[in-house]
């Protein structure tokens, strides 16, 4: 029989989980990073299109957690461990956190994709979840899919070839 | 937006002039550059969520060339001038009589030479609004990428993400009918700048 895996669409500042049915895909990421974790013994994984490094520079009302990398990192997680997930099984695999333009002293909101790639490595660092996998840097946008029947976890990039981690 | 709140029909109105004073001189410099006439489309502004603002140039995987400056001064910002690669390499035959290569890819002389456009199109658009409001704003040395929508935008949404996750972009798009060169302007104001804005042209900000 074969199975039809459906895509499981991640907007800009938000975060999702699938099962195995499922492919998890963000499009279009320059300085933001595509943040994942994976149970690779009940394929299960979520994705997080994390924006900004911190919350604690956040000035709305209400606080969307998918958007910051301290905070999006534990609400990924949670739901995981809710699906059943155990916190020793998880894997993180994560991609994107380019510097699209390059500027001579615009000031550091320009570094804004190293410093999301680094808030991820913190957090993930602090929850001892293994990064195994990592395409991040450069200056070109990335779109990411996590297949989550295996694991997978796929970059597509303009003028670059596929890469698998 | 809380600024909005209030007399919101107005205030959208109030920045679609802006949009269209200042893309109207840049269209206006466009057309002294290329000698020919050039259309301009009545600005549209636009409160949206984020992953919306790319669906205005085709989606957030879709290639485009883009220019962005960063505006700094007393109405901060971030201003994107984006076409499609194909409209790029146009603007360059017709322009600067570049012997253009076709393979989509740009030589270091076509992006120089596009940056620069783009860098005298911001330069009018933003000198027209600064006159009209007398608010000071200086662009930064711009920046040119060719890459997907989604990446490359996601550069003016940053100050709007520590607010919330709509931003508020006006967008004018203009076009040169004999080559069809489509370009768009995205001026993403930062936050704060509305009530600067809105001060600066008497609009009042409380509406009873």
């Amino acid at each position: 029989m074969i199975e039809e895996k459906s895509i499981v669409k991640v907007a800009m500042a938000d975060l999702n989980v699938c099962d195995s049915q499922g492919i998890l895909r963000t499009t279009g990421l320059g300085s933001c990073v595509g943040l994942t974790l994976y149970d690779p013994l009940l394929k299960i994984g979520g994705m997080a299109h994390v924006m900004l490094p911190s919350s604690s520079i956040a000035r709305e009302g209400q606080l969307n957690l998918a958007k910051y990398a301290d905070t999006a990192l534990p609400v990924l997680y949670n739901k995981l461990l809710t699906l059943g997930a155990s916190p020793g099984r998880l894997v993180a695999k994560m991609a994107g956190g380019a510097q699209m333009f390059a500027f001579s002293g615009a000031g550091d909101s320009m570094r804004i994709g190293p410093r999301n790639v680094d808030s991820c490595k913190e957090g993930l660092e602090q929850m001892h979840i293994p990064l195994i996998g990592e395409d991040t840097g450069g200056n070109y946008g990335r779109t990411v899919e996590l297949d989550c029947s295996t694991g997978k976890f796929t970059i597509r990039s303009v003028q670059r070839d596929i890469k698998e981690l | 937006m809380e600024l909005f709140k209030h007399g919101k029909d107005f205030k959208m109105d109030v920045l679609k002039e802006v949009g269209n004073i200042g893309a109207g001189n840049a269209a206006t410099a466009l057309s002294q550059l290329l000698n020919k006439p050039i259309d301009m489309a009545v600005p549209q502004v636009q409160l949206i969520p984020f992953e919306q603002i790319a669906e205005n140039v085709g989606g957030p995987e879709k290639i485009v060339l883009a220019v962005f400056l960063r505006v700094e001064g007393e109405a901060p910002g971030n201003l994107f001038f984006i076409m499609t690669p194909e409209a790029g390499k146009k603007l360059l035959h017709t322009l600067a009589g570049i012997e253009v290569s076709q393979d989509g890819v740009f030589t270091e002389m076509e992006q120089s030479a596009i940056s620069e456009i783009g860098n005298i199109l911001a330069g009018s658009y933003l000198s027209s609004l600064a006159d009209f409001t007398k608010l000071s704003m200086m662009p930064t040395v711009p920046g040119l990428a060719m890459d997907m929508a989604g990446a490359v935008l996601s550069y003016g949404l940053l100050q709007f993400g520590e607010m919330g996750d709509d931003a508020l972009l006006i967008n004018t798009t203009f076009l040169e009918g004999e080559y069809e060169v489509e370009g768009q302007f995205f001026l993403i104001p930062d936050p704060e700048t509305f009530a600067q804005i809105f001060e600066a042209l008497g609009v009042p900000l409380e509406h009873d």
